[in-house]
């Protein structure tokens, strides 16, 4: 069970200092994270290039909620699929503890991060009993006896609100919410220090919703987990999160903390999509954002900021240059946007 | 009199297990000009529903209405071919994705034009004059341009503008839509749905409206019908629905979301104990029992809920299908627990 | 108009997500013509009926190859010159000495057609299996790899869909000389393009699932993941395949057995039987009759268990 705490498997093989404290750090730190496609091509001609994620930088504090927000096709997924290595970034570093996952290994990475997906419809194997789904991680890393194995499988079902007869069934016999706990449990056995929940309860009914999410507040407390939690519903973020990154096309729009986001969003997308959120108000109805609908290929980005063709704000200083990220200041959000309200 | 007037409405479905009750037996009515939501979980019949409003239930589906009357006319006595004539011209609908609902082999002129002239309404060329009035009225520019295009040519948003657009064409005075906002980005949504609304009441067609998300629907909604296993289990006028939950499972509903400022966050969320009973086979009693927090703590009498209850009027418009609607729980207004 | 289309909306799972799941939880293929058939006539029960009528013929199959020597009443080589051409029992003339009658070289046609089956069998299962080991190979590494490694074997696929396979295969056989074992690899060398077909574009899609990203995550090895969490759910889709293909190899070899370049005679293959009683088909028309028959049941009753095996097989249970 030694491996189970290891923390030391990234340092030893990325080499990097022994005297860094590991409590200021953040748990997980993004450095200028790239991401380059190649759209379309074959074996002998050439594809386009689709920039999905462009110098994405966070940092995540150990033990928080790191809410990151925006539509389909901003790099929301890309960015996730680089953090569990199942892209390998064009540019920019991940660090871990402090440390650069350089080319630590994929199993190494696995101890450390763990996915819980959107659909757990597709994200556990039709064919597997979920003791082998749950049990799959040990068994890959070759931690414990098959008695033990089935021990600490038990254990994590009892921990996720799974009957034990669980065990014995097939996906397909489960709910979605007992499907996405089967989910949970698989991410949790091997007790990672960070969990990347990519659009957890999206594909759940919202009573089912609000059973994950105080399971998922639960486990973050008891094994004090970092979260990255990738969603498009703000209601459900403003609930989980600690702090909050806003991407659109690629790139980090604004990130603060969530009271700084949700009361005094800065950028005009944040304000558009806090805006667009329906709460259940009645009387209210539906908020006029004044956001054109014409959502920009990102394989051929807007020139300057790549939301002016969309923004109520934009002037002719947008179409020609891009705004950066400001730097964080006492109170205020990080934002990307000229006209940035104060 | 209401434009269209439902009373015991049930779909059946032959499964192999037995007979699958997708509705059982709701009453639903529609005035001119109404915003009627539909709202329910996966599963709860409000998709079946529409689509036996609509005629278009698959083959193997049975439907029986105690009434089914659009417009003083009974849909259950039309032939197939005058109800294939009421559809499309005075009932028509809106499908959650308008990349499967679009034929991708036509341009959208062709599918935006070809109900108006099926239905005779004028010739090619009013059709076609209407098709860019009203895609102009969607917000999509260069409109008569965009006839001959196709529908992989559009995002997601402008599609599901066509769609509405093209529900439009014949100016119907009964609109289904069906989750037409679930697979749009939030501010997608917003912008449609306000779109909505508003040609909604400019043209005073009547629109169902078939959603999961109870934040739309406190939005758009006039009128409000709750879904749970094939059932209306409460209907209300918004405002009253929302301030004066009455079904224990509308109340639940109503908890289970976070909402901003009421709900500390990282609290506990309330949620909904236990799954939906099958609806294979007769299903007696209340459908909510097992999951019912009056009965869970032993708030009334159990006994009771093993009877089936009716479609009560509580005040005014406001009905629910409980027996202890009035209990002093229910008249709590549904806060979540605010200890941390 | 807006009616006109799809009704398949689904209510409030994720749109997206929700519609892939279904299509990744099914095997992609569609029920076959029979299956449609069956269960036309059956209703739900169509299913278990096929099933049950492929299960018995090719179960019986299996018997009567299994123990061919003891159910033949003569030895399928023995030639009786003396009883050439005797019609079966229920003709005029026949005898329950030979029940099929003889050929024209006096062997028990009853006898040959029993330990015919042992070939037809052999042939079509060995090919299958060969070919199903090298399209499912070439089909999952395309599938599951994409960009250039898919474009390489696509190629390879498109070239061998390109080739005409009777044609080939007796050029091949001409070449070589025709014998069982040429037969068998021949056909294993030829048939492999709907498995590869097949697995690339279901592998296709599993590549995305999330369960395989998940156990990519985990640092599982590739072998891991393309036999552990792929091949699984593709294997109800190849079933269905193995069953097209046994059924194909085995017209395969009576067709090369009938153009003399399958099978050798004096060996029983159904094939050389049709084409040994082609001469006599106006006046004995059981000769070619009889095999034909046999053929046709095996190779039906083989469809059938496809059918039925694959529904069964689907994930998500018909429980």
């Amino acid at each position: 069970m030694n491996a189970l705490s290891s923390r030391g498997a990234l340092a030893d093989q990325a080499g990097a200092g022994p005297d860094t404290d590991i409590d200021t750090m953040p748990a997980l730190e993004l450095c200028a994270l790239s991401k380059r496609y190649t759209l379309g091509g074959g074996l002998f001609k050439r594809g386009r290039a689709l920039q999905a994620v462009s110098e994405v930088s966070l940092a995540i504090p150990r033990g928080q909620v790191m809410g990151l927000v925006g539509e389909s096709g901003c790099g929301k997924s890309t960015l996730a699929k680089m953090l569990l290595g199942l892209a390998t970034p064009s540019a920019g570093e991940v660090r871990v503890d402090g440390r650069p996952l350089g080319d630590a290994g994929q199993k190494a990475l696995a101890r450390h991060i763990q996915p819980i997906f959107q659909d757990p419809y597709s994200s556990l194997n039709p064919r597997k009993r979920v003791a082998a789904i749950v049990e799959l991680p040990l068994r890959v890393h070759g931690i414990g006896t098959p008695r033990e194995r089935a021990q600490r499988v038990a254990e994590t079902l009892d921990l996720v609100g799974l009957p034990q007869r669980a065990a014995a069934q097939f996906p397909g016999q489960l709910s979605g919410g007992q499907r996405q706990r089967v989910a949970i449990a698989r991410a949790l056995i091997m007790r990672p220090d960070i969990v990347i929940c990519d659009e957890p309860t999206s594909a759940l009914d919202v009573s089912v919703q609000a059973q994950i999410l105080n399971l998922l507040l639960d486990l973050k407390q008891e094994f004090g987990l970092t979260y990255l939690f990738i969603s498009h519903d703000l209601a459900v973020v403003e609930h989980l999160v600690d702090r909050v990154a806003v991407m659109y096309l690629g790139r980090i729009v604004e990130e603060g903390s969530r009271k700084q986001i949700f009361a005094a969003p800065r950028h005009p997308y944040t304000q558009a999509l806090l805006a667009s959120a329906l709460t259940p108000e009645p009387g209210l109805g539906v908020p006029d954002i004044g956001l054109g609908d014409v959502m920009p290929d990102p394989s051929n980005p807007p020139s300057g900021c790549a939301f002016h063709p969309r923004c109520p704000k934009a002037q002719a200083l947008c179409r020609e240059s891009r705004p950066t990220l400001t730097a964080e200041t006492t109170g205020v959000s990080r934002a990307a946007c000229h006209f940035a309200s104060a | 009199m209401p434009l269209l007037d439902v009373q015991d409405l049930r779909v059946d479905l032959p499964v192999e297990a037995g007979t699958l009750h997708a509705v059982r037996g709701i009453d639903l009515s529609v005035e001119r000009g109404e915003m009627l939501c539909l709202v329910g979980e996966s599963g709860c019949g409000k998709s079946m529903t529409s689509l036996a409003l609509m005629g278009l239930l698959p083959r193997r589906a049975r439907l029986s209405a105690g009434r089914l009357d659009f417009d003083g006319e009974s849909l259950t006595a039309l032939s197939e071919r005058r109800r294939g004539q009421l559809r499309g011209r005075r009932m028509a609908m809106i499908f959650q994705e308008p990349m499967t609902a679009l034929n991708p082999a036509y341009t959208l002129g062709n599918q935006l034009c070809e109900a108006f002239l099926r239905h005779r309404l004028g010739n090619r060329r009013q059709a076609r004059e209407r098709a860019i009035e009203l895609l102009e009225r969607v917000g999509i520019s260069a409109a008569a341009e965009r006839l001959a295009q196709y529908p992989h040519q559009l995002s997601g948003g402008l599609r599901q503008r066509v769609m509405i657009a093209m529900a439009l064409m014949c100016d119907p005075d009964l609109i289904i839509a069906d989750e037409p906002t679930t697979a749009l980005d939030v501010t997608i949504q917003a912008q449609i749905l306000r779109l909505l609304r508003d040609l909604q009441q400019e043209m005073g067609t009547a629109v169902i409206f078939i959603t999961h998300d109870l934040g739309v629907v406190a939005r758009i909604a006039d009128r409000v019908a709750v879904m749970y296993a094939g059932e209306v289990i409460e209907t209300a006028l918004t405002q009253a629905l929302y301030a004066n939950p009455s079904h224990p499972y509308t109340r639940g509903l109503l908890s289970c979301i976070p909402a901003p400022g009421k709900t500390p966050p990282g609290s506990r969320l309330q949620a909904i104990p236990g799954v939906v009973p099958s609806l294979v086979g007769e299903v007696e009693g209340c459908a909510f029992r097992n999951r019912c927090p009056l009965v869970r703590e032993g708030e009334v009498d159990a006994a009771r809920c093993e009877h089936t209850p009716e479609l009560r009027r509580l005040t005014g418009d406001h009905q629910a299908r409980c027996h202890y609607a009035e209990h002093r729980a229910a008249t709590r207004v549904a806060q979540p627990e605010l200890s941390p | 108009m807006t009616v006109s289309t799809s009704t398949t909306s689904r209510a409030s799972r994720a749109p997206a997500a929700g519609g892939r799941a279904r299509a990744l939880s099914e095997v992609p293929l569609p029920p076959t013509a029979w299956s449609r058939v069956t269960r036309k006539v059956f209703g739900h029960r169509g299913l278990a009926i096929g099933l049950a009528i492929g299960l018995v013929c090719v179960g019986l199959a299996v018997l009567i190859a299994l123990f061919a020597p003891l159910l033949a009443p003569h030895d399928p080589y023995f030639q009786d010159i003396s009883n050439r051409m005797v019609p079966p029992v229920w003709h005029d003339k026949g005898s329950w000495t030979h029940v099929l009658g003889t050929d024209k070289l006096g062997r028990d046609y009853l006898s040959r057609l029993i330990y015919g089956t042992r070939i037809s069998l052999t042939i079509g299962l060995v090919a299958a299996l060969i070919s199903g080991v090298i399209g499912t190979t070439l089909g999952v590494l395309a599938g599951y790899f994409g960009g250039r490694v898919d474009a390489f074997i696509s190629y390879i696929i498109t070239t061998r869909l390109a080739m005409p396979v009777v044609l080939v295969a007796l050029a091949l056989a001409s070449l070589t000389g025709g014998s069982l074992t040429t037969v068998i690899v021949l056909l294993g060398l030829l048939l492999w393009d709907r498995f590869a077909v097949v697995s690339r574009s279901v592998t296709q899609q599993l590549r995305d699932a999330e369960y395989v990203y998940a156990a990519r995550t985990l640092g599982c090895s590739l072998p891991y993941i393309l036999v552990r969490e792929v091949l699984p759910n593709i294997a109800g889709a190849l079933i269905v395949v193995i069953t097209l293909e046994m059924a194909h190899a085995i017209l395969l070899e009576a067709t090369l057995s009938f153009l003399g370049m399958g099978v050798q005679p004096p060996l029983p293959s159904w094939g050389l039987m049709v084409a040994e009683g082609k001469a006599y088909m106006f006046f004995q028309p059981w000769v070619i009759a009889i095999p034909g028959v046999a053929l046709f049941v095996l190779v039906l009753a083989i469809n059938l268990l496809g059918d039925g095996l694959r529904d069964l097989n689907a994930p998500g249970g018909r429980h």
